[in-house]
């Protein structure tokens, strides 16, 4: 069992302070202290490096669903050669179950911006974009408040605190497309095309944004950096699960009698979370099931959930993962055909369609779906989901496939009777 | 009908073009000045924005037509997108559209007849804790609905008035 104490954790991230959007009150607690310090105290801070080694130790775990340590990508980057270099910050949010980062827009904005800004220093990027999904255009404005704020008080521009770096901000927005979300898919986005996903190699820190050195992070990650830099590493990693620490921003939904969003540390409890934090699941009911974080994890029974925790390790031994830490909680009433049926179509209607496992694998895993949904399934339709299933992993330009091919295949396997009950007889099946 | 940029138009473009090293990442951006102003983005107003910024019609069209929230042909005055994905699946998001469908006698993808409403059904807008929910035309989230909820939005939007933004709270911040 985990030993995180949860209760009388006092949130960072998004603090109790009233009225922290605006940058006069993120000032005065503190706010931009990270950044100057960074960007002025040589004692502290002799190099970029020297930043980059503190955020790498620290280990935040990319809060964009992939969980890879933002400090060693960072370091990926290329050497600086006088040309452009970029940050791109992933505010896209349309992973389904996951609504977190539009909490930072709303009631922190800043504390992403002085992160984005220390990245960006640390790497040497001259220009930063913020990609933000088209459907939050009250974030989009938000932000771009935030951004000329931040501009007219001189941490954005020419010569911060009078260091030499200079570097500019910009919002953009997207207009609708799931796959914008996915990194090479966004910088298309962000150069005016279609979101095709790039082949990789080359990576972005490569040849990202118009062929030049591109790091992509989400907008939390960049959101825990200030916090790192002023309390330190061993601050950060104290916090939560060991292998993958830190505070972290919850989004909680589905059949729950209090969802939203909570900032807690990382490794609580599945069951705490669902019990004692979101109020417990809705009208008495017992539960079901849990999807972790983001629909495309793949769903766990509720007698698989005793000990388990949020973090990677734990939550790999029930063979799913922590993604963006959007829990999406089911109660026993919940029909798993209609809702796997339901993240099929989704997927479907997501995919980009340049790849052809993906295209139509997705395509017949919705149509699929759709049959036994209506009760026209056989058994022996259940096996061939599993197999197409197969013959779309790790077969295409992005992970989307993987994506739309984990839901299919964990929740059959670990609701099969389920689905066996809501399939015909049919002279093929073994039953 | 010939579409033209209004002067305001044209100077917010030009601040757009600024953003980048180049034009062609303003395609985005000005085709949403450009719906914002005629309500749509249909193939004469996509040729407007590629000539605006000098760029292949053929690009502009491609771009148009790959993102949802576009209108490639005039909508109604308001546009309903009822979410049905995952959480609001959950929660009852068919209901509120089949509510819907019932109260303005269209079906999903429809505009009534006098152009008030236009109904679709849409992928997760990112609001899933506060499950069902709906956007109106690109715009306002209206959350947590109920029939009554709904009922009322619509009454709202036929009095030519726009729903209040719903702030909604972190459950466990306590700002001091
Ligand atoms: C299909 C797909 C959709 C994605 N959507 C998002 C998203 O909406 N937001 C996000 O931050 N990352 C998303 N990602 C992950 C990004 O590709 C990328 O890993 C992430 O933004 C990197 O930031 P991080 O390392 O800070 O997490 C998506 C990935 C895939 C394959
Ligand atoms: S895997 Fe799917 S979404 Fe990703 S590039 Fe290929 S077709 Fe597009
Ligand atoms: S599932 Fe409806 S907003 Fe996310």
């Amino acid at each position: 069992m985990s030993s995180v104490d949860w209760k009388n954790y006092e949130p960072v991230l998004i603090p109790n302070i009233k009225d922290i959007h605006e940058i006069d009150v993120y000032t005065k607690n503190g706010g931009y202290s990270a950044l100057k310090s960074v960007l002025t105290d040589k004692s502290k801070w002799a190099d970029q490096k020297s930043v980059i080694e503190e955020v790498k130790k620290a280990n935040i775990r990319g809060r964009g669903g992939a969980g890879f340590n933002a400090g060693l990508k960072w370091s990926f980057m290329p050497p600086a050669d006088g040309g452009p270099r970029y940050l791109a910050c992933n505010g896209d949010e349309s992973e389904p179950g996951t609504f977190k980062d539009r909490k930072i827009f709303e009631y922190n904005p800043h504390i992403f911006i002085e992160g984005a800004l220390i990245a960006a220093y640390a790497m040497e990027v001259t220009a930063i974009y913020v990609y933000i999904r088209g459907e939050y255009k009250v974030y989009i404005d938000m932000m771009e408040k935030a951004i000329q704020d931040a501009y007219d008080k001189g941490m954005i521009g020419k010569n911060i605190f009078g260091s030499d770096y200079s570097v500019e901000m910009y919002v953009t927005g997207g207009a609708g497309a799931y796959i914008c979300g996915e990194e090479t898919s966004m910088l298309e986005s962000l150069e005016g095309k279609r979101g095709y996903p790039r082949v990789k190699p080359p990576f972005p820190a490569q040849k990202g944004l118009w062929g030049r050195p591109t790091t992509i992070n989400n907008i939390e990650t960049l959101a825990h950096v200030p916090n790192v830099i002023n309390k330190g590493a061993d601050w950060f990693s104290s916090i939560g699960a060991p292998n993958h620490p830190g505070p972290m921003l919850y989004g909680i939904s589905g059949h729950v009698n209090r969802p939203g969003v909570y900032e807690l540390p990382s490794g609580i409890p599945v069951l705490d979370l669902i019990n004692e934090v979101a109020g417990g699941v809705k009208n008495g009911k017992k539960l079901k099931a849990v999807i972790p974080g983001g629909s495309s994890t793949p769903v766990v029974r509720a007698d698989q959930l005793n000990g388990i925790t949020m973090d990677a390790d734990s939550l790999r031994d029930v063979g799913t993962m922590v993604g963006t830490a959007g829990m999406v909680v089911m109660d026993e009433d919940t029909d798993m055909v209609d809702m796997l049926w339901r993240i099929t179509h989704f997927y479907h209607h997501e995919s980009c369609g340049q790849c052809t496992p993906c295209r139509e694998g997705t395509g017949w895993l919705e149509k699929i779906m759709l049959k036994i949904k209506n009760g026209n399934g056989e058994i022996k339709d259940l096996d061939l989901l599993l197999d197409i299933t197969t013959q779309m992993e790790g077969r295409t330009i992005c992970a989307l496939a993987d994506a739309a091919a984990w839901p299919v295949r964990h929740t059959i396997t670990r609701f099969r009777d389920e689905f066996e009950a809501r399939c015909k007889k049919s002279v093929h099946a073994v039953a | 009908m010939t579409y033209e940029f209004t002067k305001e138009d044209l100077e917010e473009i030009e601040k757009i073009k600024a953003k980048f090293p180049e034009v062609m990442p303003a395609t985005l951006p000005t085709l949403w000045v450009a719906q914002n102003r005629f309500g749509h983005v249909n193939p004469d107003v996509q040729r407007l924005v590629a000539k605006t910024l000098e760029l292949p019609e053929a690009h502009v069209h491609g771009v148009a037509t790959f993102y949802t929230q576009y209108y490639k042909e005039e909508k109604g005055k308001h546009v309903l997108d009822v979410c049905t994905c995952l959480s609001c699946q959950l929660c009852g998001g068919y209901d509120i559209l089949e509510h819907l469908e019932k109260t303005l006698g269209i079906k999903k993808g429809e505009t009534t007849e006098d152009g008030m409403f236009t109904l679709n059904e849409v992928e997760c807008l990112g609001a899933c804790g506060y499950a069902p929910m709906m956007q109106i035309t690109n715009d306002s989230y209206i959350n947590n609905l109920t029939p009554e909820k709904v009922d009322s939005v619509v009454e709202t939007l036929k009095k030519g008035e726009k729903p209040d933004y719903e702030q909604i709270e972190m459950p466990l911040r306590k700002v001091k």
